[in-house]
């Protein structure tokens, strides 16, 4: 009885301090979806509401017909995913590579790269616009999708999730006289399966989220993402609070759907790159 | 080599080669290249015609350090680094001893609370929150006011804005390393914690001596990548105050994206970008030394 009254106290306290924390996470984000379902105005209202006195669609039905956002949804889609589907089989493959075969320096290229990662992106950013625009792909969508494709954290997490499978699979097939590439296909793709998921999401969060590559490479309106679309509708209706909270809640919801039914293997994924790395 | 070994290797850059090409095209080649543009006067002129690039030497550099704004947000960006940083590792360690405590219930609803912050847009939140931080009707304000707090003015007074921008954005991140801490405080054994409390070791000593340094590791880790991801702030301020109120929220790479992509002084804002990945190398050996030199 002590014991457990002795115990009450920092149990009662440690559950008071998540849940003030899980409010505070969460507050902004619920705000957002209710300031989007006001009628006009009412966001302002002081002290504030926390949720619409009546429920109406009307910004989101203005971000479609009168501003064009279903045009910038369906570029951040395209972007994304045509970024996921190209990275999954450049990184896979290369990771692949690193793990299964052996060459010369491989473990010394393969570490500088990782060394390479606190070469901050931006660093790379001023030539390489110089040099899509010598390609003419500045103001394309490949503009944005090529420096995507290939990411050494990729590499490094298809590497690790292979290293731990055995060799004697890849033997047998061998013996079978598959070749590489079938082996590559028929066997790693699918045994890489779940890394390959975690892999996936962390490119498409990556692509959709980007903001500054889209922003200098979209010169032109119509191929703006929806991150650059939401910073320059701003410029033109920061009064507008609804309209401007219902936008946000159209760029933020796809990728939380997406983290929350596939939670499970993005967590693995910065798990694999924290405790390794 | 034998014939196994060389068809090995030759798989191995079949394998390799379109990942490589791309690295070292779209990123270590404008890396290289970054570096000599930072010698040249490249600018608007420049772009149109390459006949009118000048190798200058060290003129950008030196320009640089005698430009008082690239000074504002060198410093700017530190107080970002400096405070923003280890404010968001103890959140997000405080978290994760909070969540992964034996007596929490409901541990995975409180985790994937704290981190759903993480997978939203940057751009959108902080949209969002440049409401939530709206001087007369904004929510942040409100909550203070029912504490007795005068409304502040966030984004418009000079001295409230970063510290508005860091809280933003630890909000938002913190529960990543969350996540990370999580694991590492599970990887510890628990028979350790057992043996502290039979000698009487109470919960500061158990996490002073127990957690904390086998937690060393993944502290590093956690600190690295913060430190990097935190010196290349940008759309925080780009979205929130554009970099003011009086220039106290303008971070190095606004700064490298204002001159570059904006004045296209291209030459000078490479010369910024290697000051910042100076910085950032910098920092990085500082912390793996530090960190060498405590572990045994």
């Amino acid at each position: 009885m002590n014991r457990r009254l002795h115990r009450l106290f920092p149990t009662l306290l440690a559950h008071g301090a998540l849940a003030v924390g899980a409010v505070l996470a969460l507050l902004p984000l619920w705000w957002m979806l209710a300031a989007s379902l006001m009628p006009a105005g009412e966001a302002n209202h002081y002290p504030p509401r926390l949720w619409p006195s009546t429920v109406t669609f009307e910004h989101y039905s203005a971000l479609f017909t009168r501003l064009d956002l279903g045009r910038y949804l369906f570029n951040s889609a395209l972007l994304a995913s045509a970024v996921t589907v190209i990275a999954l089989f450049i990184n896979s493959m290369a990771g692949y590579a690193f793990a299964k075969f052996r060459f010369r320096h491989r473990d010394r290229l393969f570490r500088s790269l990782l060394a390479a990662m606190v070469i901050p992106a931006q660093v790379a950013m001023l030539p390489l616009f110089l040099l899509l625009k010598q390609f003419g792909l500045i103001n394309t969508y490949w503009g944005v999708i090529i420096p995507g494709m290939a990411s050494i954290f990729g590499i490094f997490l298809i590497r690790q999730y292979l290293l731990a499978i055995p060799d004697s699979l890849l033997d047998a097939a061998r013996m079978d006289g598959a070749g590489e590439f079938r082996i590559y296909w028929s066997l790693i793709l699918p045994l890489c399966r779940p890394i390959l998921v975690t892999l996936a999401i962390f490119t498409f969060l990556g692509a959709w989220n980007d903001f500054m590559w889209p922003l200098i490479v979209l010169t032109d309106s119509a191929k703006h993402t929806l991150p650059v679309a939401l910073a320059n509708l701003l410029g033109e209706h920061v009064q507008d609070t609804e309209l401007m909270m219902a936008g946000s809640v159209l760029t933020v919801l796809p990728v939380m759907l997406l983290f929350v039914a596939l939670q499970k293997y993005y967590i693995a994924g910065i798990l694999l790159g924290g405790i390794k790395g | 080599m034998t014939g196994r070994e060389r068809r090995a290797a030759l798989s191995a850059g079949i394998f390799l080669a379109p990942a490589l090409v791309l690295i070292a095209v779209f990123f270590f080649l404008p890396v290289l290249a970054a570096l000599l543009l930072s010698f040249t006067d490249f600018d608007l002129y420049a772009l149109g015609d390459l006949n009118r690039l000048r190798f200058v030497g060290f003129a950008n550099y030196l320009q640089l350090l005698q430009s008082p704004l690239f000074w504002t947000a060198l410093g700017n960006t530190f107080y970002f680094v400096l405070a923003g940083g280890p404010l968001s590792v103890a959140i997000s360690l405080g978290a994760a001893l909070l969540v992964n405590a034996r007596l929490t219930r409901f541990s995975g609803f409180f985790r994937a609370a704290f981190f759903l912050p993480v997978v939203t847009t940057l751009v959108a939140v902080a949209v969002v929150w440049r409401y939530l931080y709206h001087p007369r009707h904004g929510l942040l304000n409100y909550g203070l006011s029912l504490l007795g707090i005068d409304p502040i003015d966030w984004l418009g007074d000079p001295d409230w804005a970063m510290p508005a921008i860091i809280l933003m954005a630890v909000w938002k991140n913190f529960g990543f390393n969350m996540i990370i801490f999580i694991a590492g405080l599970q990887n510890i054994p628990p028979q350790l914690y057992e043996a502290a409390r039979i000698d009487g070791a109470n919960a500061w000593r158990r996490f002073r001596h127990i957690t904390l340094p086998l937690l060393g590791p993944t502290f590093l880790f956690v600190a690295l990548m913060t430190m990097i991801g935190y010196f290349q702030v940008f759309a925080e301020p780009y979205v929130m105050t554009q970099g003011g109120p009086a220039n106290r929220t303008l971070s190095v790479v606004l700064l490298m994206y204002e001159e570059g992509f904006r004045w296209w002084n291209m030459g000078y804002a490479s010369a910024a970008a290697f000051v910042l990945f100076a910085l950032i190398l910098a920092g990085t050996v500082l912390q793996l030394r530090l960190r060498g030199r405590e572990s045994p």
